[in-house]
């Protein structure tokens, strides 16, 4: 992609290190982005390889007190590693939530393409936006940095979980919980950065004629993430700094000797969290809503509901935080307001699930690659939406609460939800950003391997979790193991659609078959940097584009 | 660059800056955790040195563009809009520090907690009294607000430089003073940072402002130099407008830390 791009430049003038370190160009720092989302996804998941990997059967085969392998030995004497296990969750947890969706959807796609859709020259602080990406390289470098540094147990890394609760992570000797700790700091700070600039982009910059009410969906979803991440990371940032006074200065913020309480993080850590499951997944709205107008050959339908139904789930996704926090001892009636209030996000969701499928409703339906992965997004989300009602029930979580379907609910809302967003995003786009095109049967192997495997990988953890397996474990009984195998079988198979997608990207930018046509996905395709040739010059719109050329009401 | 630009927006050349303010986050960061671990300050020193020395670089660039006529109304208004954002986020952090300090404050921590609450603030903490050195605090920064906004109306009615000047030494002055008495405070404090929770929630929380009080005097010492070199015009001072909004925010957020900690918590 770096030399696709680099070609379709005509500023042949700038150097290596001027043009990718010193950036101040949207769509360079937009790549960059991806890059890294990508190589910190790729070590993200084989990090959860492992893990199913010592879950396929009952019993510790691989991760050794004598040495952690690859390969089971069924004679050396094994003493279960849980710390290595620990570093392991705490590692994909971190890795996926701050350092690989996120950067991916917003910092990726949405400096890429918001600007070009708004019509915008560029970012409103295009060196700030460089700011942003580096910070994020200073977190994510932190972040390895904790992986390997002498943390708990006497060993490297630390094994708390990503949530960080306190007192575990308050009491883990070693720098590694420090420099975990300091990693979110960067990346928090990268992220609201990131934010400012967005929000002014948006509200500062849109072409001449275009409304609020006219803005594209994938710019709206944007400003609404935007929103959350500045309003929900600084809270974050206070949790975690009071973690960091704890673990370093005596303070006694959770630690009830002192008079504190753990509680009061989880409730901190929450307010931040919940938001953040909504900057995950909200970017992905976007762009399965233009995904999924372009192939229905359709407009979407029901913009204006659409634009709201993000910002009320925006809104409310600020006021149910402590659903994930039922069995902690809260009152009745805190349980019985969170309950409801967490239910309520199902109507703008409803909202948008049935708008996106009244946009299919008698369109002329193409399967290509991006439109797959859209729908399979909707089927996946909507699976992960039910297992969440289900959840949100505050007597039925007191039995589903740290199991395996509460696993199996987020990865289905995340791992396939949003990150079906990313790659029904990649496939739609790559043509644009590197002007030229995967094979289109590489695209569709990847989706149906993917698709076959993540279902294989998450839908028996429900049944797992119904059974009662807990989460976070290195080891289980026997009557566990049928649906552990299977899981694994599925999460071995997504795990190579995620290499063959390396693959595919990688054949695609330089042997990839060359683009022509600006808008290559027809004329539903109608967003404004459909006007652009593949991939877009240098420096875009330096004529501000007139509103003939975007706005397509009169015609459909 | 070589392209004709038919826009009024900023489009920036490339800029060492960004690379190097995310190396020196880095060295800081990775500088203090040493620090915490006993291995001595100087890398974290290090980090500091090569902040401030990014910051100073990039705001003097950003001056430079202003005087070259980037800061376009459009690009004017872009500004303002980051800052306001800017000033949310911060709003924000302060939120995290005040419902800590509510928690604790309306249901502290005891022997039967959480069927029984605790007392607040907890037993053996002698707080200190509001209407003293506090309540002065308080109208000294409030004071101090009030030259700020003199120096801008100044500025903005009648292009008075001399006023501007006045009021901005105020303003400053009073900042210094307002500092110095938190120390001075902090000095004759009959309970600790560290081992109960109102040390730590006391401290986190006028501290952070503390820091925000010296951040927003150095931004106003830097309007200051800036107004002597007649950088400011009444249409364009967009640095000196940011530096009172975050004046006055640093004001709003002292009267919450007021009425809440030193008042109604003690």
């Amino acid at each position: 992609m770096v030399d696709a791009t680099a070609h379709g430049h005509d500023d042949h003038t700038q150097g290596f290190f001027t043009r990718w370190f010193m950036s101040t160009n949207h769509k360079d720092i937009g790549v960059l982005y991806l890059i890294t989302a990508a190589i910190l996804g790729f070590i993200s998941v084989m990090f959860t390889m492992y893990m199913r990997l010592e879950l396929m059967n009952p019993g510790v085969q691989y991760m050794c007190m004598e040495g952690a392998s690859l390969i089971a030995s069924a004679v050396e004497e094994c003493t279960p590693n849980g710390h290595l296990w620990n570093v392991m969750i705490t590692g994909h947890g971190i890795l996926m939530m701050f350092f690989v969706v996120i950067p991916a959807l917003f910092g990726g796609f949405g400096n890429y393409f918001m600007p070009l859709m708004i019509g915008a020259p560029d970012m409103a602080f295009p060196r700030m936006n460089n700011l942003s990406y580096w910070m994020y390289v200073a977190g994510s470098t932190l972040a390895v940095c904790s992986l390997l540094a002498p943390g708990g147990n006497g060993q490297l890394g630390s094994g708390v979980g990503w949530v960080l609760y306190a007192p575990l992570s308050t009491t883990e000797e070693g720098m590694s919980m420090d420099l975990a700790i300091f990693a979110v700091h960067v990346s928090g700070a990268s992220s609201i950065l990131g934010a400012i600039n967005m929000i002014t982009t948006f509200l500062n910059m849109r072409a001449p004629g275009m409304t609020l009410h006219k803005a594209p969906l994938f710019a709206w979803s944007i400003f609404v993430t935007a929103f959350l991440i500045l309003l929900s990371l600084p809270v974050l940032a206070g949790a975690i700094t009071m973690l960091l006074t704890d673990r370093n200065f005596g303070t006694a913020f959770f630690d009830p000797n002192g008079g504190g309480d753990p509680i009061l993080y989880q409730h901190l850590l929450w307010f931040f969290g919940h938001p953040e499951v909504y900057m995950i997944i909200v970017p992905g709205f976007g762009i399965v809503s233009h995904v999924i107008s372009t192939f229905s050959k359709k407009p979407i339908f029901g913009y204006l509901p659409m634009v709201y139904a993000m910002v009320a789930i925006g809104v409310l996704g600020f006021v149910v935080w402590a659903h994930h926090m039922y069995t902690v001892g809260m009152s009745v009636t805190q349980q019985a307001y969170f309950m409801l209030a967490t239910m309520v996000i199902a109507v703008p969701t409803g909202i948008k699930i049935f708008s996106w499928i009244a946009t299919m409703w008698g369109g002329s339906i193409e399967f290509k690659t991006p439109m797959l992965w859209a729908m399979g997004f909707l089927f996946l989300f909507t699976v992960g939406g039910v297992t969440g009602i289900v959840l949100s029930q505050a007597g039925i979580d007191r039995a589903y609460h740290d199991t395996y379907y509460v696993i199996a609910h987020f990865h289905y809302v995340m791992s396939l939800g949003a990150v079906f967003c990313i790659f029904a995003g990649m496939y739609y786009w790559i043509g644009k950003m590197s002007g030229r095109q995967y094979p289109e049967w590489a695209g569709k192997l990847h989706f149906w391997m993917m698709f076959i495997g993540a279902n294989i990988t998450f839908f028996p953890q429900h049944f797992l979790g119904r059974q009662g397996m807990p989460r976070r474990y290195i080891d289980y009984p026997e009557q566990f193991s049928l649906w552990n195998e299977v899981s694994s079988y599925g999460a071995f198979l997504s795990g190579f659609s995620f290499i063959f997608f390396f693959g595919v990207m990688f054949y695609t930018v330089r042997y990839g078959k060359k683009i022509e046509e600006n808008a290559y996905w027809g004329e539903y395709a109608d967003t404004l940097e459909w006007t652009l040739p593949n991939p877009p010059p240098a420096h875009t719109f330096e004529i501000l584009p007139t509103q003939d050329m975007w706005d397509k009401a009169p015609k459909h | 660059m070589a392209h004709e630009k038919n826009h009024d927006y900023h489009i920036l050349n490339p800029s060492i800056w960004p690379f190097m303010g995310a190396v020196s986050a880095f060295v800081l960061l990775f500088g203090s955790v040493l620090f915490f671990h006993d291995s001595g300050p100087w890398v974290m020193l290090v980090g500091f040195a090569l902040t401030f020395y990014t910051m100073y670089s990039w705001w003097a660039d950003v001056i430079d563009e202003a005087h070259q006529g980037d800061h376009t109304p459009v690009v004017s208004i872009g500004l303002r809009y980051g800052f306001i954002m800017f000033i949310m986020s911060e709003i924000m952090f302060f939120v995290a520090w005040f419902w800590n300090f509510f928690k604790h404050a309306m249901y502290p921590m005891g022997p039967q907690s959480p069927a029984i609450d605790g007392v607040w603030p907890p037993v053996g903490i002698e707080t200190f009294d509001p209407w003293h050195l506090p309540l002065i605090n308080t109208l000294i920064l409030l004071c101090s607000g009030c030259f700020a906004t003199w120096a801008h109306h100044a500025l903005v009615h009648g292009n008075n430089r001399q006023e501007m000047k006045w009021g901005l030494w105020g303003a400053i002055l009073l900042g210094v003073f307002f500092s110095i008495l938190q120390a001075y405070e902090y000095s004759h404090a009959a309970f600790g940072f560290s081992g109960n929770v109102y040390g730590g929630t006391f401290y986190m929380a006028t501290g952070f402002h503390g820091v925000h009080v010296i951040i927003g005097t150095i931004f106003l010492a830097v309007c200051l130099v800036r107004t002597y070199k007649g950088h400011f015009t009444p249409k364009h001072h967009i640095g000196f407008e940011a530096a009172a909004w975050y004046w006055h925010f640093v004001d709003v957020v002292w009267l919450f830390l007021f009425f809440a900690i030193y008042v109604w918590g003690a």
